[in-house]
Order: structure tokens, then C-alpha cells, then sequence
């Protein structure tokens, strides 16, 4: 069961709350879960099949560079943050 | 899966300072930069910039350029090709090509001064800059709107006009504010009420410039097959290739990108201006090479300067010294586009405190201003400046040691960011013990002549660093040299510390390897060298590669000896089995029987870097009757992880510490009424120069970063962070008097002080 650190702008859909566990083995299949269980976050998370560009998953402590098809370790928590590049 | 590693402690090439490869073909002018390309039938190319900073253009005449003499082509936005709405993927970057599209040639409004409007190629230098300026553009000029206040103020001009705004989600058209974004966790609001100290400060600072020398160039072929190839300044070619394919829709595989020496970039070399124009110009002219140079005040009026802002920061602590609550809004300035650093600025600026509840709301807002670019560490400069000078007044009303303060609040493994991403191991904990203990803290300030007044500041701050995506080849010679492939640009010598890891696996002395950046067509990809990311992450491209080239040299070995690869050890540069030996330059003449020439090839994709924090302290002079600030003795303590070319770290550690002094003290973009900078030359825009700088003494702390076999850490950001606030709290201790605007200017603290 990976834990979702929603961000701000996703918690509507999700009665408020900051984190929500959701069962998963991949990031693809935790987004389609997500989605299910709050119906609205998927489209704020993916555009045509990959995460959208300027989004960063972080799985774990990692920024995520394998995408939907990243493996989740039980327990793993997840964040979406806004990828940003550097000087 | 992601690799950790046991550090390894004892070096032979690692943490020594060679002479970098390219050091003398540099200091003998020998090194060819973008403005050194010279080819076959080349014409000159220039630019039409518009006179105002916020105007409407309702035509454009270019009839008289096209009739004069020697002129081959002019281009206006209408040349380029129709681009998608939305954001592409473009390598390791996200495009917005219409919106790019835009900002390197005005379509129906230009949004600065200096946005280009119209370009020329003609037979030489002059003629395109008369043929350029021979092109008549009637404008309807509108209010230009130049700070974040008056853009987000209600009626305000719009910037924008089909820009929708995402406020938290919703959608809101008419709007200056592209984007506010917020990371929330906890009780804030409650925590606030339940805190003995609570300090809320609102401080700005204005827009500064990242003051690379070398201007910004770019020479361009477009051949008659439709190949591009591209010559440009860049802190990463690749990068370079695709924001210019992606504007001029061309498949990536259709532009080669030659690299060519970097005079500077600090983030302002991340963006394309000119390629694309070049190369579109280029194909007007059948097939011409066009190049372009940009002049200093274009430079600084319309290329990507960071941003200025306005940050309020409240910050509640408890008696015994916690913080317990903390919350900001981050309002940096976007420029004429959206796409500020304000999403950095928000993992930034909670990041060196593990505080128990937070709120950061972040606001991306338009100003009629050049579109804001990276500059070293984006956004977190301004953000350390903000929560800097509030914790420094919590520590004046506790009464508490600045450091221990630091220390009993300090972020470490297992911290949320502000964001809530999880710390792993970082080295903030040691960076201040190390701050702590220095001389220089220890050290009494003295006295100050007479008429002057002397006052100690210290601040810290954090950069994230980057990982991401590198190649590198090794080329084994006969003669036992090794010829090196990277893909990285090489701003501080990475040549060098790339090298160095290479070596420190193959055994070869790093003089014996002869380091190349070739064209985008000849190497894998390659990030840019930015996020301090390079000598991490090429440098561990190179060392997988150093690796493989051991592993397949086992096999030859095995071959000549007779014996299986698994009998082979290899250490110290020397191949052992059965008690037969042979040095691995001994060797490289040898390969033929085995199979010819060895070579090998490693691509890496980094989830993460190990983050960089750095503290400072500085001790500085007023004159309290001109109000000139004389810094006198300045030392950067920073976590490097392990310092791989100990000379260079230190140099850009202490580069980045006078970027940040000049931020603090001088540098602005002064804007006039009409939206003018009015400073726009290394006259008037003052940054500090050698004879303005005491040494900058660094004191290099080595936590070793978990993520690479050497325990680098990303160096060449974070010191340019913590100056503005150490700065601006020395200048508060010798004065008497706090500063919330930045640069803390003569007229600032003469206003302050009550001297005029």
C-alpha cells in the first residue's frame, strides 16, 4: 500500500485530506487507482499515456526517471511536485 | 532500484587539483567560443527590438530592408511555423513552444523592452544592423507593468490576454498570476496561536542579472536536405537541440549542435534566443550560414534574467527555542511569460529548518520584464533571504546563539521539506558544527575605524541539486592514453573533475586522458550543465564506463594469459593472475591479438543528487557617511560530499559567494516609468569586481553523498544563496537598523540611518 502525499491542489477531490493510502505495484497503476477512488486527480497527473511534462514523481526520496512503469515498494510514499531544473 | 554505495576514503587521483585540459588553450585564446565560428560563405544576422516595454504591434513594414543592398532575408514571427498549444517534453526541459515561440520573436504584442520583433541576415554586420533598424513598426502603446504589486493590483494591464491562470486549481482567465500553487501540511494557523514569538516580515528584492561575459551567439546552416547545424553558447547543446527543433517543429534528428566554449552562463544559458532565428533565416538565404552576437544591453534588457519579488514570511517559535509554525508567500516575478523559479523557491525555503507544520503558497506572476531564466540555484536565494532575516530577528528576541539556534531546529535524515519530501542523508547538522568551531566565528569583529561601523551576519540555505541524464565513451589508446567523450559543457572544469573519476577507477594519471564535448550527433544524451548536477552525474556516467572498460580488459587479459576472466584481479591500475602482472597502460598496446581496440560506454539517469547546504558568515564596514559597505572578511562553509578537484570546488564556492554579495549589495535592475532598465551596461549595473572582495575563506565539510561511489555532491549552487541574508544582518548589527528591500544600496542604508 504506497501513501499519496496529495497535492493542495488535488485534496478536493479527496475531502481535504493531505495523504490517502492506495494499493499499487506501479506509479501507472496507483494513478488509475487513484482515479478510481477519487475521481478528477488522474487528468491533473497524466497526459497522453506518460506523467505530464514539468511533473516530478517522487517515489520514496527519488524523482522518479522511469515514469508510470516505476515499481512500488510496499509502504512507499509518493509526491508530485512540479519538476524543476536547475541553474 | 537505486544504487548506494559504500564510500571509498582512500584516493589517488580523487581530491587532488590538477591543471584542467582545457586551462591552456583558454589562457592562450586558442579555445574557440560562439563568437570565434567562422565558416564558409557566412553572413550576419540582426535583430529589431522593440522601444517599449508593454505595446500592441498593429504593423510591420519590411519592404526597405528587403530592397537594400546586401540584405538576403528578414523574418518576422509570421516565418515561423504554427506550434501547439501546451507544454512538450523537450529532453529534460518542458517547452512551452507557442509561448516560446513568442518570447524569441514578438507575435501581435511585445512584453519588454528589447523583445525582438523582426530580423535581418544580410552580407556583413553593419548592413544587417542598418536593415534591421530600416524596418518600420507602428506600435499602440500600452501601461507597461513592472512589479509584482501593481501586477497583481485589481485592474491592472494585462500582460497576457489569452492566458488562463491556474489559482489553486481553478481556473482564472484575465489574470497576471499564471499560477499559484500552495504545499500545506498541518495545522498552521493553530500552531500560530499556540507559539510564545510570532515575527512577520515582507521583504523584496529586485530583478539582477547572472553577468556571464560572453554574450549570447548562435550561428546556424540550414542545408538544402533540411539538416540544421547549430554553433551557440549553451550549458547544454542537447537542450539546445531540442527547444530549437521543437520551435521550428523539426525532428531532434535533423539538428546537430556543435559545442563551442561557454564565457559563463549560471543558468542563463539554459534558453535559446538566436538559434532559432538563425536557422530559419539561414534557409531564406539558401542555405547560408547566419550568426548572430547578441550586444550588452540586449543582454540584459531581453535575455533571462532571475527573478525579483516580494516574499512574506511569518515564523512562530516557542521559548525554549522551536520553531513551530511557519508560512510564506512566495511572489516572484515570471517576466513577460509565465515560468518563474517560484516552484523552487518553495522546496527551498523551508528546507534547511525540520519544522513541524508549514504552509508555503507560491504566486508565478507576469511583469513587463525580460522573461525570467535560471540563475544559480534559482529561487532559493530569494527565499533564503526571506526566512534568513526573520529567523535572525526570532534569535535577536530569544536572545540565542545564531548557530545553536540553527543547530536546534536544523533539518536532517528523515525531515520533511515543505513540500513533504523526505530528507536522506544530508549534512546541514555538520555544516554548522563546522561554522560553529571555524576561527572565523571565534574570531572577535573588532573594531572599526573611526566614521564606520562594523557588523557580522551568517545565514544558511539549501539546494536540492539535480541528477538526470549523462553519456560518456572512454577510448583506450595504444600508447595507454585515454581518449574521453562527455556530453556535459564545461563551465568550471568539469573536463577535469570528470576525468578524475575515470582515472581514479582506471589507474591512469588524469594528464594521460584527453577529455572532448563533441556535437549532439556523436555522443548520447547529455542534460545541461546546470543544477550542479555535472561533476555528479557525468562524472558517474564516466565512472560506470571506467567500469566496463575494467571488466572487458579482465577478458583480454584472460586471453593473453590463458586463463579465465574470473582469475584476472584488477586494483591500482594493475591486472594480477596466477602471479603474472601487467599495468593497464602496458596492456593498451597489446589489445590487438584480443580483439583490437577497448573501448567503453556508460549512460546513467539519476533519480537523485544528495542535497547541498552551505552557511556563511560575513563581517563587513559602513561608512555612515557615504553608507559604502566594505566586506572584510567573509567565509562559506559548505557540505561538498567529497571535493573531487578540491581547487575548483573552492572556486565555485566562492563564486558563487560574490554573486551573491553583489546580489545583497548592489545589483538591480533600475526600472524607469516607462519600463526602461535604465543600467543596462557593466557601468551602470554595478557587480563586485576582484578589487571589491576580500578572500572568500570556504571551509569544505565532507559528508559523503550515499548515491555515488565517491560521495560527490552537487557544489556550484547553493553558495550563492546565503549572502543576501548574512549580507543584509551584517549591515542590520553595524547600523542598528533592519533591511527588508534589496540591494542593500548606500542611499538604502543612508535612508535608514537617517544620514540624508
Amino acid at each position: 500500500m504506497a501513501t499519496v502525499f496529495l497535492p493542495y491542489a488535488l485534496r478536493k477531490y479527496a475531502d481535504g485530506v493531505e495523504q490517502v493510502d492506495v494499493p499499487a505495484k506501479t506509479l501507472g497503476e496507483l494513478i488509475d487507482n487513484l482515479e478510481a477512488a477519487y475521481p478528477g486527480t488522474k487528468h491533473h497527473l497524466v497526459n497522453e499515456g506518460a506523467l505530464k511534462p514539468g511533473l516530478a514523481a517522487i517515489v520514496g526520496h527519488m524523482a522518479t526517471r522511469r515514469g508510470l512503469l516505476q515499481k512500488l515498494e510496499p509502504d512507499v510514499e509518493v509526491h508530485f511536485i512540479t519538476a524543476i531544473a536547475g541553474g | 532500484m537505486v544504487a548506494t554505495y559504500e564510500t571509498k576514503t582512500d584516493y589517488k587521483v580523487i581530491g587532488n587539483s590538477p591543471i584542467r585540459h582545457d586551462g591552456l588553450d583558454k589562457v592562450t585564446g586558442r579555445a574557440i567560443y560562439g563568437g570565434d565560428v567562422k565558416v564558409p560563405g557566412l553572413i550576419w544576422g540582426d535583430v529589431l527590438r522593440s522601444p517599449h516595454a508593454h505595446a500592441r504591434i498593429k504593423s510591420i513594414d519590411t519592404s526597405a530592408a528587403e530592397a537594400m543592398d546586401g540584405v538576403f532575408a528578414v523574418l518576422t514571427h509570421d516565418d515561423f511555423p504554427t506550434a501547439d498549444e501546451g507544454t512538450i517534453a523537450a529532453g529534460e526541459d518542458s517547452v512551452d513552444l507557442r509561448r516560446d515561440q513568442a518570447n524569441i520573436m514578438a507575435k501581435d504584442k511585445v512584453h519588454y523592452r528589447g523583445h525582438v520583433v523582426a530580423a535581418v541576415a544580410a552580407i556583413d554586420r553593419n548592413t544587417a544592423e542598418e536593415a534591421a533598424h530600416a524596418i518600420k513598426v507602428e506600435y499602440e502603446v500600452l501601461k507597461p507593468v513592472s512589479d509584482v504589486d501593481t501586477s497583481m493590483a485589481d485592474g491592472a494591464p494585462i500582460i497576457l490576454e489569452d492566458l488562463v491562470g491556474d489559482h489553486l486549481g481553478k481556473e482564472v482567465p484575465n489574470t497576471n498570476i499564471a499560477r499559484i500553487f500552495r504545499h500545506e501540511f498541518g495545522d498552521v494557523d493553530d500552531a500560530f496561536a499556540n507559539s510564545d514569538i510570532v515575527i512577520e516580515r515582507t521583504v523584496s528584492m529586485s530583478m539582477v542579472h547572472q553577468g556571464y561575459i560572453e554574450p549570447h551567439n548562435a550561428t546556424a546552416i540550414w542545408a538544402q536536405d533540411d539538416n540544421l547545424t547549430v554553433w551557440s553558447s549553451t550549458q547544454g547543446s542537447f537542450g539546445v537541440r531540442s527547444q530549437t527543433a521543437g520551435l521550428l517543429g523539426l525532428p531532434e534528428s535533423r539538428v546537430k549542435v556543435n559545442y563551442v566554449e561557454i564565457g559563463g552562463g549560471f543558468g542563463g544559458k539554459t534558453k535559446v534566443y538566436f538559434a532559432p532565428i538563425a536557422a530559419l533565416l539561414s534557409r531564406k538565404s539558401g542555405g547560408r550560414p547566419v550568426k548572430f552576437v547578441m550586444d550588452r544591453p540586449s543582454v540584459f534588457e531581453a535575455s533571462g534574467p532571475a527573478p525579483g519579488g516580494k516574499i512574506r514570511m511569518k515564523i512562530g517559535v516557542n521559548k525554549d527555542g522551536k520553531i513551530t509554525a511557519a508560512d510564506t508567500d512566495l511572489m516572484l516575478e515570471s517576466g513577460g511569460y509565465p515560468g518563474s523559479a517560484v516552484g523552487a523557491a518553495a522546496i527551498c525555503v523551508f528546507a534547511c529548518y525540520d519544522l513541524p507544520v508549514s504552509r508555503i503558497t507560491g504566486y508565478d506572476i507576469l511583469v513587463n520584464k525580460p522573461k525570467s531564466a535560471a540563475y544559480r540555484a534559482p529561487g532559493s536565494p530569494q527565499a533564503s533571504f526571506a526566512i534568513e532575516t526573520v529567523i535572525d530577528e526570532i534569535c535577536d528576541e530569544l536572545g540565542v546563539d545564531k548557530i545553536q539556534f540553527r543547530l536546534d531546529n536544523a533539518a536532517h535524515e528523515g525531515t520533511r521539506r515543505g513540500d513533504g519530501v523526505q530528507f536522506s542523508r544530508v549534512g546541514l547538522e555538520e555544516t554548522l558544527e563546522a561554522t560553529r568551531d571555524s576561527d572565523h566565528w571565534k574570531s572577535p569583529l573588532g573594531d572599526a575605524p573611526a566614521g564606520k561601523a562594523r557588523g557580522r551576519g551568517i545565514a544558511s540555505a539549501y539546494w536540492m541539486n539535480g541528477g538526470g541524464k549523462s553519456t560518456c565513451d572512454l577510448m583506450l589508446q595504444d600508447d595507454g592514453t585515454v581518449m574521453l567523450n562527455e556530453g556535459s559543457a564545461d563551465i568550471g572544469g568539469t573536463r577535469t573533475s570528470i576525468a578524475m573519476q575515470a582515472a581514479e577507477v582506471l589507474g591512469i594519471p588524469v594528464e594521460d586522458f584527453h577529455p572532448s564535448i563533441p556535437d549532439t550527433d556523436t555522443i548520447g544524451f547529455t542534460g545541461i550543465t546546470g543544477g550542479s548536477r555535472t561533476t555528479y552525474t557525468t562524472g558517474l556516467a564516466a565512472y560506470n564506463a571506467a567500469q566496463k572498460l575494467v571488466d572487458e580488459l579482465k577478458g583480454r587479459v584472460a586471453d593473453l594469459w590463458e586463463t579465465e576472466a574470473k582469475n584476472v584481479e584488477f586494483a591500482d591500475g594493475t591486472f594480477t593472475a596466477n602471479g603474472d602482472s601487467i599495468g593497464i597502460q602496458d596492456l593498451a598496446g597489446r589489445l590487438d591479438p584480443t580483439g583490437g581496440p577497448a573501448t567503453s560506454t556508460a549512460s546513467v539517469n539519476l533519480a537523485e543528487a544528495g542535497a547541498a547546504y552551505g552557511v556563511h558568515i560575513c563581517d563587513l564596514e559602513v561608512d555612515l557617511a557615504t553608507g559604502k559597505t566594505d566586506i572584510i572578511r567573509y567565509t562559506a562553509i559548505q557540505d561538498v560530499g567529497k571535493a573531487v578537484h578540491p581547487q575548483y570546488a573552492e572556486g565555485q564556492i566562492q563564486g558563487g559567494a560574490v554573486q551573491g554579495i553583489g546580489w545583497a549589495l548592489n545589483e538591480e535592475y533600475f526600472i524607469t516609468d516607462d519600463g526602461s532598465m535604465a543600467n543596462k551596461s557593466f557601468l551602470d549595473y554595478r557587480m563586485p569586481t576582484s578589487l571589491d572582495m576580500p578572500m572568500i575563506d570556504t571551509i569544505m565539510v565532507e559528508v559523503p553523498n550515499p548515491l555515488h561511489p565517491y560521495g560527490v555532491r552537487g557544489i556550484g549552487e547553493v553558495p550563492i544563496c546565503p549572502p543576501l541574508s548574512a549580507v543584509t544582518q551584517a549591515v542590520k548589527q553595524a547600523t542598528g537598523k533592519a533591511y527588508y528591500e534589496l540591494p542593500v544600496k548606500p542611499g538604502r542604508i543612508l535612508e535608514a540611518t537617517d544620514s540624508i
